[in-house]
């Protein structure tokens, strides 16, 4: 009997738990449902539900300054919104990690989502944020676990962006 | 300041800030304060230099989210998050935030002069209809103090440092001048010196 490959959020679950990460800061997006059941679901970790993505940038920064590890999640669409926020780590050299799941990228439907899509990597690193994008599911465990040792351990702001072509597109039942 | 100061739009507020965040600052115990950038960061610091001060430069709307970071974090330290009415409208959502997180250790201090202090004076949001103390207790923040004088500093110390919070409170601040009262402006050593202080960096 073939057994059902595990969803990539499990792998990033017990990268995030093998490194304290214990809180997530988010607005979420469908790619990330799974992830985000999953912290729900932890008594020893807490789901920050923000009104707009910068200021999950305050909230993680602030937990490190607190002696705490977190991450922020969210759709590329997002990553627009927190790159003036990003100089507050980024001036104060504290870890900033961010989960990214992309948007109009590989089979978009919604051409509203392209362009913060097309730009949301060349955004994140002109502002100086590393970037790890990753096209394949078996790899983002171990792009996520790199991601988050540069971050927490040389203090830097480090992004992992899942390509839309793992998360699949959304097609409202349309075509 | 410089002398090309452009002259006030007209406020009735009379509190002078200084002197009021100062003796304000005297109730504060062991509280961690987290300044939005510009004049609650001068403020704070021309009251005394202190590691537990996280002074900011940048990242305007970010100061009541940065608290909450830091409140979830260290619930057993009471933290004040103090900032300006443009930099807290900028970041008004994050009072919903806050409320969904409830945590009981966070005070929120808006000091209203109703302008853009920083930058020239012009007329911000808050000077006619907006109620900010009002639009706290929408979000689900229930302890909100709205002060016009100098004299209810003790029960406004009261709210940010002891009051369980989630707790609000909106000062109406006059238009002043007062001295820069610049702290040291390097974000990785305002961070350093601010981890030292409660114990999670060594020195």
């Amino acid at each position: 009997m073939a057994t059902q490959k595990r969803h990539w959020s499990h792998d990033v679950f017990t990268e995030m738990k093998a490194r304290d990460i214990q809180t997530v800061a988010t607005i979420p997006d469908g790619g990330l449902t799974q992830l985000l059941n999953m912290v729900v679901a932890d008594k020893d970790m807490r789901l920050v539900t923000l009104s707009t993505e910068e200021e999950g940038i305050g909230v993680a920064t602030g937990q490190w300054l607190g002696g705490k590890r977190a991450m922020i999640a969210m759709q590329s669409s997002g990553v627009g919104n927190c790159i003036n926020a990003l100089g507050i780590p980024l001036t104060m050299r504290a870890p900033c990690l961010i989960l990214v799941t992309m948007r109009g990228q590989w089979g978009e439907f919604n051409p509203w989502q392209v362009p913060m899509g097309t730009a949301t990597r060349t955004v994140l690193e002109a502002v100086g944020v590393r970037c790890f994008p990753v096209e394949h599911p078996e790899e983002i465990g171990e792009t996520f676990a790199a991601a988050a040792d540069i971050a927490f351990n040389s203090r830097l702001s480090a992004a992992v962006l899942v390509s839309q072509r793992v998360i699949g597109a959304k097609g409202f039942g349309q075509k | 300041m410089t002398s090309t100061t452009k002259p006030a739009h007209p406020t009735a507020n009379k509190i002078k800030r200084r002197p009021f965040v100062a003796e304000l600052l005297q109730h504060r115990g062991s509280a961690l304060v987290v300044p939005g950038l510009g004049s609650p960061t001068w403020d704070i610091s021309a009251a005394g230099d202190q590691p537990e001060y996280l002074y900011s430069w940048g990242g305007m709307g970010l100061a009541v989210s940065t608290a909450l970071g830091i409140a979830l974090a260290q619930p057993d330290r009471r933290v004040l998050a103090i900032t300006g009415d443009g930099e807290m409208m900028m970041g008004i959502g994050s009072l919903g935030v806050v409320a969904d997180q409830a945590p009981k250790n966070l005070g929120i201090l808006v000091l209203d002069n109703e302008h853009f202090g920083e930058t020239g004076r012009q007329n911000g949001l808050t000077g006619a209809r907006t109620d900010m103390c009002k639009v706290a207790e929408g979000f689900g923040i229930a302890k909100t103090l709205l002060v016009t004088e100098e004299s209810q500093v003790g029960a406004l110390a009261e709210l940010m440092f002891k009051t369980p919070g989630p707790t609000f409170a909106v000062a109406k601040i006059a238009i002043t001048e007062d001295p820069w009262a610049l702290p040291i402006k390097d974000g990785a050593a305002i961070a350093h010196r601010f981890r030292v202080s409660i114990g999670v960096e060594k020195p």
